[in-house]
């Protein structure tokens, strides 16, 4: 199998497969938040079953390595292409039509990147991980932190700008990831297109739902908290 | 009496290979709009060569859009700024007058620059040697009804067939890939059944000597697509992956 590895295809398999786990994480991941406006016992059931047992830490060193693999060959890919570009530019700048977000997947990589450290460190740091090594804080319950944050419009500006980035990230990537593992043809090209557009924005909407519905509920009705 | 205009060409110098080069200006004026735009670089070496200064090399051949042998990144494209074309067939009526042309060679690690616009596109040949053939004793030619073949895989195969290997793909590319120009010569020979007896080794072969030869991985920004003269689609991309992970999972 080392094809994956030595091979520019092969590579970029890798690349579609891990993207498309990821894509399946964030479906669930979104499902998951909008439980939180309808109920918040709900939403701490769901955070309890995804605490500190053994298959919530499997799977979330299944997720963890998925993300690794995925930044890691974003990189090297980078890397080789520049190579490969060479170090001669073009003094007319390039005017080739194309998609702004496909030329710009590391750089929405790496807004994503820095989102995903703040979010990490305001969620799973205080929730599984302070429980898993008995630190002090720990907060079992995901609905006190996300409508305590959430009541920060400065944290919800910040949330915000992490799920555009991944729009743009999705809108290429989506349909990137069926031609990169070569299910796709003349036809269904302009479909995976609007497919890709219609899922990265369910997604977004569905997460930037749940911070502006909190940031409202402070503002409009601090009594019904 | 013919409508002319004045312009100034920006040209890349460059004597060597290994030699620094650098933007030259020239000024052109009274260009016939219906001058070719390898005839108006035919009038500026003309020029330079009466001053008894080294002419502008570029390449070319037919001047009729088939041998893929013109290149030129003009003002942003690779082939000009009118579409489906290449340089040869490009006109001078597509420029404003007093407009100034900056006019590059492909800019790309696989095709180092030979001198001036002039770039060494052998790579391109390398590839092709790799697999981009059928290595059958042809014999008589049986009758044509002998194996049918769908008229969808026919054109299918006569669009990736009309690739003319002119390097426009990987001048465009942000990677220096040659995955369009790679998946076109896979493709013509993939679709009809005479070729489809090689086509995992074939598939496989190429894109190692892709591989081999420094060009970049495809990151489906299409740009190739955009810039190809030929309308060779990226949808061709999609069979040359699809070909080459069936042949890897076979093995």
């Amino acid at each position: 199998m080392s094809w994956l590895l030595n091979s520019s295809i092969g590579r970029k398999f890798i690349m579609a497969l891990s993207g498309c786990a990821l894509i399946l994480f964030l479906l669930f991941h979104m499902s998951m938040n909008l439980v939180l406006i309808f109920s918040v016992e709900a939403y701490d059931m769901i955070c309890e079953l995804l605490g500190t047992n053994w298959y919530a830490i499997a799977a979330s060193m299944g997720l963890a390595a998925l993300f690794i693999v995925h930044i890691l060959y974003a990189v090297v890919l980078t890397l080789q292409n520049r190579k490969a570009r060479g170090s001669d530019v073009y003094a007319s700048s390039n005017l080739s039509p194309v998609e702004w977000s496909s030329k710009n997947m590391l750089v929405l990589g790496l807004v994503i990147v820095a989102f995903l450290v703040l979010h990490l460190y305001d969620f799973w740091y205080k929730m599984q991980f302070s429980e898993l090594f008995h630190l002090e804080g720990a907060e079992p319950h995901g609905s006190v932190i996300a409508i305590d944050l959430f009541s920060n419009p400065v944290h919800v500006l910040i949330y915000l700008i992490g799920i555009t980035a991944l729009w743009f990230h999705l809108a290429h990537g989506f349909w990137s990831m069926f031609q990169s593992v070569g299910i796709n043809n003349r036809i269904w090209l302009p479909r995976f297109k609007v497919i890709g557009y219609a899922v990265a924005t369910i997604i977004c909407v569905g997460f930037a739902i749940v911070p502006i519905f909190f940031l409202a509920k402070h503002f409009l009705c601090s009594s019904c908290m | 009496m013919d409508k002319t205009i004045n312009i100034t060409l920006k040209v890349w110098r460059q004597r060597g290979p290994k030699e620094r080069g650098a933007f030259e200006s020239y000024k052109l004026d009274g260009i016939s709009v219906d001058t070719s735009f390898l005839e108006m670089l035919d009038i500026q070496n003309e020029i330079l060569i009466n001053q008894g200064q080294e002419p502008i090399v570029f390449d070319h051949d037919c001047r009729e859009g088939i041998c893929g042998m013109c290149s030129l990144y003009i003002n942003g494209h690779p082939h000009g700024p009118d579409e489906d074309i290449t340089t040869c067939q490009l006109h001078m009526r597509k420029f404003k007058d007093g407009e100034t042309i900056t006019i590059e060679p492909w800019r790309s690690a696989g095709f180092p620059v030979i001198r001036d616009l002039m770039v060494d596109r052998t790579a391109f040949d390398k590839i092709i040697q790799a697999g981009g053939y059928t290595s059958i004793n042809a014999g008589g030619a049986q009758d044509a009804n002998a194996i049918p073949i769908s008229k969808e895989d026919a054109d299918e195969a006569m669009d990736s067939a009309s690739c003319i290997g002119c390097g426009a793909c990987v001048a465009a590319c942000k990677n220096g890939s040659a995955m369009l120009f790679l998946s076109a010569k896979v493709s013509q020979l993939a679709l009809l059944p005479q070729g489809r007896v090689e086509a995992a080794k074939r598939a496989k072969s190429m894109v190692a000597k892709m591989d081999e030869l420094g060009f970049g991985n495809c990151t489906n920004t299409g740009a190739c697509e955009v810039e190809c003269p030929k309308n060779i689609s990226i949808s061709n991309i999609a069979r040359l992956n699809r070909e080459f992970i069936t042949a890897k999972f076979k093995d």
